[in-house]
């Protein structure tokens, strides 16, 4: 379930990615990311909490994550 | 934070400085037990943070335990301006020769504490400066070097006082002051300072106040006195909301939403920091508003701490609408605060357009903020509409039938001033 | 000659791998400012923002071969009193404490010693000074480009109990006009290194401050002094005061705001103080919008008298 403003998309194919788990885990200030046994797991009741600060964006590949802001309908991703 | 009389005795008899017999009692066996071991006239008191015990009957005189038994019985059980009493002092009368008047303050202007002695005690020390400041002496001390009796001495040698009386009177001023000192307070008086018939001199009533900011390094000597960490000693006790919001800001580090006080108005107040509330508070009340409390949420709060107190501000009783305004914020983010306050009208199933009478945060993060007001129809300004200007907006949204602004819980209780109030009116009169 | 601060200062700050501290220190880089290295205890060897960190303000100073002439404090209040005390026996002259909640007394022998040794405090708990378009020393304004907005160089000098304030009151002179010259947030605290009265002489000497703005509270005596000392010493200087807090006057015995708004006399309400100044030809303002044209018409009076 998304958050009222914010939600994160991880694709699918890098979710099971053990060190993209804790990298997120380690990077996100507000905790939207946990790294539940190597699997990336979105705390969805900390999505509102986002920052904006892109730390998550830069530490997924290019095209892997994008964080969406539901009041524009814009999305922050790494070109 | 204030002590209560009991407390302050303690500390005067922990640093040494002679105080009259007496026992801190919470029901009427132990108030006759403590008559019995002085075994003379008592005084019995109410232990209460408010002025005019003695007018409002919570002072008596007892001549046997069973007299003070009953006169506690009383005391226990009345109310005086609001406050409940944390039990009664008995103490020893003794028979008095002269009464003075010791304490020590801090003079913001000079930066320095600052001796105040006068050989007219047992009064209001407002009275006597006021209408016989030839009896009042002073003298500030460093911070620095070490306390020097000396201070103290011309303080009290100014009032005239001399010969074995100084001498006498010299160590208990200044062991006053390396109390103050020692414990942070920012009032300590003992007044009546009273001088025996035998020419000692003894502590009669006893008032300090600690200083709020220093409670975390005096945690020895609180717990010593039984004060509760929780215990905040204000002049008016703290109502279930108030509560409330101290303890939202306490689960949630992120950023402040503190000094959450509740009023009897119809618009909610979600306010920062702490100039921008008391401009903001104000300027509703000049516009005929009436405010339904105060608060100040600063320092960068969490969505969710500014949601849990505007869901707190919405669900008061009488709350038609809320503001939300500050100042120009540079380290609070106007988009997490806005994401709150909407967030907190949507789960409360308000519409956040017609809850949030208007949205005044200008500063950083602005463009995003003003982004997601707009995406809910919430009314938004920018700096260019002044703080007064927004708060004008606000009050000819919410209801009308208003008749200006209703009074202060100050007002209300009919409060008395504080011990400090007369005590540093007479700062008055040493700087002109 | 300019107020605190000029092109050529210098300063270091004092827990500055703290959060905060490493905010204000990329925000006054930003701004143009100074500083010459950093300190926190057992942090020696690493960088903030390209900024130095050492153990102590002595081994700063042996370091980089001079005395700073000022250091922003920001380090918890159990630890602020030694590190002011650090930096005035180091030969610092201004020490600027952003410090939040320290007990008067270590503010009250912090101030003593800055005054036995010929330096100045700023603060306690305040967001520090700026000179628009030359430098700031603290968290003042925020980052760069907000502060940019609220601050442009003009003939006003600010001068505010409340840091939010500060700015709110700058942004409002910015966008008439007016601008300012320096605006310095003295604290918020019973007691600070430095009251309106005791800045006063070095507003007057500065070529271009031509009036002053203050932001008050109630709560202290630091109005009524600044009342005496312009009634006593012709100041040059046309002043526009706001007062808030004025519901307090109600509410005796509580403190909102700031610590150092709690009423404890009579002389410390606003209404006292409103008087008080009035009686000194100091203008007190109803609102923040009005203060621009009460300066601007105070201005033209002293021009044409």
């Amino acid at each position: 379930m998304p958050g009222t403003f914010i939600d994160v998309e991880v694709a699918e194919d890098v979710r099971d990615d053990v060190e993209l788990a804790q990298v997120l885990a380690d990077a996100c200030p507000v905790d939207i990311y946990a790294n539940r046994n190597g699997h990336v797991e979105v705390v969805e009741e900390n999505l509102d909490e986002c920052v904006l600060c892109e730390l998550c964006i830069r530490g997924a590949p290019p095209g892997k994550l994008r964080v969406l802001k539901l009041y524009d309908g814009t999305a922050l991703e790494r070109a | 934070m204030r002590l209560f009389e009991y407390e302050s005795r303690r500390i005067l008899g922990r640093e040494r400085i002679p105080i009259t017999q007496s026992g801190h009692a919470t029901t009427t066996e132990e108030a006759r037990k403590i008559a019995a071991d002085v075994g003379g006239p008592v005084v019995i008191k109410s232990q209460v943070l408010t002025g005019g015990r003695m007018k409002a009957g919570g002072v008596r005189f007892a001549d046997s335990p069973e007299e003070c038994e009953s006169h506690a019985r009383e005391i226990l059980g009345l109310e005086i301006n609001g406050h409940v009493p944390r039990g009664v002092l008995v103490a020893a009368r003794a028979p008095i020769a002269h009464e003075y008047y010791a304490g020590v303050i801090y003079d913001g202007v000079r930066k320095l504490p600052t001796f105040v002695f006068s050989d007219m005690g047992g009064i209001d020390i407002e009275e006597i400066a006021e209408a016989r400041p030839e009896h009042i002496g002073r003298g500030h001390f460093s911070t620095v070097l070490p306390q020097m009796d000396f201070r103290a001495k011309d303080a009290i040698a100014q009032t005239g006082v001399t010969g074995r009386d100084l001498t006498r009177l010299t160590p208990v001023l200044s062991a006053l002051a390396r109390l103050f000192v020692k414990y942070d307070m920012t009032l300590a008086e003992i007044n009546p300072l009273a001088k025996l018939e035998d020419g000692s001199f003894v502590a009669v009533d006893a008032h300090m106040d600690m200083e709020n900011e220093a409670r975390p390094r005096q945690k020895a000597l609180l717990a010593e006195l039984g004060v509760g960490e929780d215990e905040t000693r204000e002049a008016r006790e703290a109502t279930p909301f108030e509560i409330e919001g101290e303890r939202i800001d306490s689960v949630d580090h992120r950023g402040v939403a503190g000094n959450v006080a509740e009023f009897d108005g119809n618009l909610g107040l979600v306010i920062g920091a702490g100039g921008g509330s008391l401009t903001l508070f104000d300027a509703v009340r000049r516009q005929g508003g009436q405010p339904a409390n105060y608060c100040e949420i600063g320092g960068n709060p969490s969505v969710s701490k500014a949601a849990n107190l505007t869901k707190l501000v919405l669900q008061k009783p009488g709350v038609e609408k809320i503001a939300v305004m500050m100042s120009i914020v540079s380290n609070t983010r106007v988009d997490i605060v806005a994401r709150g306050v909407i967030k907190a009208c949507i789960e409360l199933g308000h519409d956040p357009a017609e809850k949030i009478a208007v949205f005044r945060i200008p500063g950083a993060w602005e463009e995003e903020g003003f982004k997601i007001l707009a995406r809910y129809g919430v009314e938004y300004c920018d700096r260019s509409v002044s703080m007064h200007e927004a708060a004008r907006i606000a009050v000819e949204k919410v209801s009308s039938g208003s008749n200006g602004a209703k009074p202060l819980p100050g007002e209300r209780a009919g409060d008395e001033l504080p011990p400090a109030e007369r005590l540093s009116g007479t700062g008055e009169v040493v700087e002109g | 000659m300019s107020v605190l601060i000029d092109e050529s200062t210098t300063f270091i700050v004092q827990g500055i791998t703290g959060r905060e501290a490493v905010n204000l220190t990329r925000e006054c880089l930003d701004y143009g400012s100074t500083i010459v290295g950093g300190v926190t205890p057992g942090r020696r060897g690493r960088e903030v923002h390209g900024v130095a960190v050492f153990d102590s303000v002595a081994e700063l100073v042996d370091a980089t071969g001079q005395v700073p002439d000022g250091s922003v404090v920001t380090v918890p209040p159990a630890f602020a009193r030694d590190a002011v005390f650090e930096a005035i026996e180091a030969g610092v002259k201004l020490v600027v404490v952003v410090t939040e909640r320290i007990p008067r007394y270590d503010v009250a022998q912090m101030v003593e010693l800055a005054a036995m040794r010929g330096a100045r405090v700023i603060g306690p708990n305040c967001l520090g000074v700026i000179r628009p378009g030359v430098g700031k020393m603290g968290g003042i304004g925020g980052p760069a480009r907000d502060a940019a907005k609220a601050y442009q160089p003009g003939p006003v000098g600010v001068m505010s109990r409340s840091g939010g304030m500060t700015t709110e009151i700058s942004s409002t002179l910015t966008a008439t006009g007016l601008g300012v010259s320096t605006a310095i947030s003295i604290g918020g605290d019973a007691i600070i290194g430095s009251t309106y009265a005791e800045l006063m002489p070095l507003f007057e000497a500065d070529p271009q401050t031509e009036a002053i703005v203050i932001y008050s509270e109630p709560g202290g005596r630091m109005e009524a002094e600044l009342a005496r000392w312009v009634t006593e010493n012709d100041s040059q200087l046309t002043i526009v005061a706001f007062m808030a807090g004025r519901f307090m006057d109600d509410m005796p015995g509580m403190s909102f705001g700031h610590a150092g708004t709690i009423v404890e006399g009579r002389a410390d309400t606003a209404a006292e103080k409103i008087k008080r100044l009035n009686d000194a030809g100091i203008t007190v303002a109803e609102e923040i919008s009005e203060i621009p044209d009460l300066v601007s018409a105070k201005l033209a009076k002293a021009v044409h008298a």
